[in-house]
């Protein structure tokens, strides 16, 4: 695809896609991955440690305790992001802040904190999951599609 | 132990993700869509669970449990009422992660301000 892209380009164009390509900086992959891995790993570890409070205290079971861990660490985030803190994570960690779930958080705090001088319904409410929308629309959609071949195989397949 | 493994493999999901960004140059919204979609067929596959019986948190903080837990939702109610069950019970489980970023998202629009 990038070649075709290219080849619909005047050569001017083309000489200077070569020559960008030349001076872009190398991102150090390797340091960026070793950064994700140690701030991602400790989110999870964070939330372990959640997750282990409600099982000894709230008597959650090791696959039920995901729910509210999931809901408290999103709960931190709202005051992360609201103070400005989040960004920086994010600016250092990369990955590693944006696949936890507090990235998820994230994506619909801020907008809605950002679109708050649109007004209150149609700039909160119609901004908030501009970002996070495409995660749930095809997480519902490829689980949908995933539970029907489920359902048929075991109801009609005798599997 | 636990403590250890949900570390290891929450970092792990975290570096597959800084690949997808560093390597592909994937957008981060498509990198995101790609991890739900990746936990649903994991889950399909029957894999997420005993994944989430060895790491706890590394693998229920990351965000492909969302796609996991949307068809464990599904299943559920497939379990009760058939086909009917799986579009009526997709969210039975998610309801967590979606009602806490919306509740907190107007919380944090009333209490903060936006930057610059």
């Amino acid at each position: 695809m990038a070649n075709k892209k290219k080849k619909n380009l005047p050569p001017a164009a083309q000489r200077y896609q070569e020559f960008q390509k030349h001076r872009e900086i190398k991102r150090p992959l390797l340091k960026n991955c070793v950064k994700a891995f140690f701030v991602g790993g400790f989110i999870c570890f964070i939330g372990q440690v959640i997750s282990t409070m409600y099982i000894y205290f709230f008597n959650f079971t090791e696959q039920t305790a995901g729910n509210p861990t999931v809901a408290t660490l999103i709960f931190i985030t709202m005051f992360l992001t609201g103070f400005g803190v989040y960004d920086h994570i994010g600016q250092f960690a990369g990955a590693g802040s944006t696949i936890p779930v507090t990235g998820f958080g994230n994506s619909v705090i801020s907008a809605a904190i950002e679109h708050r001088s649109e007004g209150l319904i149609l700039g909160v409410g119609g901004n908030m999951f501009k970002l996070a929308g495409p995660v749930i629309v095809y997480g519902v959609f490829s689980a949908f599609v995933i539970a029907l071949i489920k359902t048929i195989l075991t109801q009609w397949g005798g599997l | 132990m636990i403590f250890f493994w949900a570390f290891v493999v929450g970092g792990l999901f975290c570096v597959i993700g800084q690949i997808m960004f560093d390597v592909f140059k994937l957008n981060p919204g498509i990198a995101l869509t790609i991890f739900v979609i990746t936990g649903a067929v994991l889950d399909g596959l029957g894999l997420y669970d005993p994944l989430i019986d060895f790491a706890g948190a590394g693998a229920t903080v990351p965000i492909t449990n969302f796609g996991n837990q949307l068809v464990h939702g599904a299943m559920q109610e497939a379990e009760q009422h058939g086909i009917i069950g799986v579009v009526t019970g997709i969210f039975e489980v998610t309801s967590a992660g979606i009602s806490a970023a919306i509740i907190f998202g107007v919380i944090g629009a009333f209490l903060f301000k936006p930057k610059g």
